[in-house]
């Protein structure tokens, strides 16, 4: 479905997100990496008080945003579509060690020669795979 | 305790962010990846925004050389770029690119409470514990 560029919303949004990173970083010591602290929270008992904190409280403002602002999930995407995409996207930020926040956001704002790489990939990748999903094979949804 | 809360602080500001900028909506992320159909350019204003917040935000806690109570701040990124970082990568590009889902907006869905986040997620958390059993990490990195 065509979505319209939001400029306003995005730099805010992304300042809140740069601003959220940088608050972990200055208290905990700890790197804002959504796969990260998903991982080490379903892996191991210790430390996973903050993890497990962290997750709700994004998953409850999130939601908060979602009632005040009206905005509606997206619906009638295939579900075999989402359990290989959901597979893929486990298995390979387990594997490539991060995903768009610790890579993207994180790792590029601490000069990482590793997450340049991993985004240089995943964005690579992702941009292939949309254009073959939806102008060579006709599309999802 | 006070870890818990600056981790709620961290989550919530984190989640709002997410929900702000769009970038929970997955029509969003595809289309910014599609470049050759209706593009939305929004997310590069995301991860910009982002970075110009958190790059001096790190350089900053780098340069103090410890979190704002003298806590520990993780060691430097690791630089060797190496086939599992690159080959998670291309993994989670392909994922992210068939459903518009990264593990933090993926999670933030759940908010809406339907059944499409839910299937992601779980389909990620099985991802991740299948790399996690298939090719064990010796440290991370």
């Amino acid at each position: 479905m065509p979505t319209s560029f939001t400029p306003l919303s995005a730099l805010i949004g992304g300042a809140l997100i740069g601003l959220a990173a940088t608050y972990l970083l200055a208290t905990l010591g700890r790197i804002a990496g959504i796969s990260g602290i998903v991982n080490a929270a379903t892996d191991r008992r210790d430390d996973r008080g903050w993890r497990l904190a962290f997750l709700i409280a994004m998953v409850v403002a999130a939601g908060a945003w979602f009632a005040w602002s009206g905005a509606a999930p997206r619906t009638g995407f295939p579900w075999v579509w989402l359990a290989v995409a959901g597979l893929l996207v486990g298995f390979g930020t387990r594997l490539g060690n991060g995903c768009t926040s610790g890579h993207g956001i994180c790792g590029l704002a601490r000069f990482s020669r590793r997450s340049l790489w991993a985004v240089l990939v995943f964005m690579g990748t992702a941009f292939v795979t949309v254009y073959l999903v939806r102008h060579v094979a006709g599309g999802v949804s | 305790m006070k870890r818990i809360a600056h981790a709620l602080v961290a989550g919530a500001i984190f989640g709002l962010g997410l929900a702000v900028s769009g970038m929970t909506n997955p029509d969003k992320v595809l289309n910014f990846l599609d470049v050759a159909g209706h593009w939305d350019p929004s997310l590069a204003l995301v991860m910009g925004a982002a970075l110009a917040v958190a790059t001096p935000g790190f350089a900053w806690l780098r340069r103090r050389g410890c979190t704002l109570d003298g806590g520990a701040l993780p060691a430097p990124p690791g630089t060797r770029v190496d086939r599992r970082l690159l080959a998670g990568s291309v993994l989670f590009g392909i994922g992210w690119g068939l459903a518009g889902y990264c593990p933090g907006p993926a999670l933030a869905n759940l908010a809406h409470g339907g059944a499409d986040a839910i299937v992601f997620v779980v389909a990620m958390l099985a991802g991740s514990q299948l790399a996690r059993f298939l090719a064990p990490m010796e440290k991370p990195a």
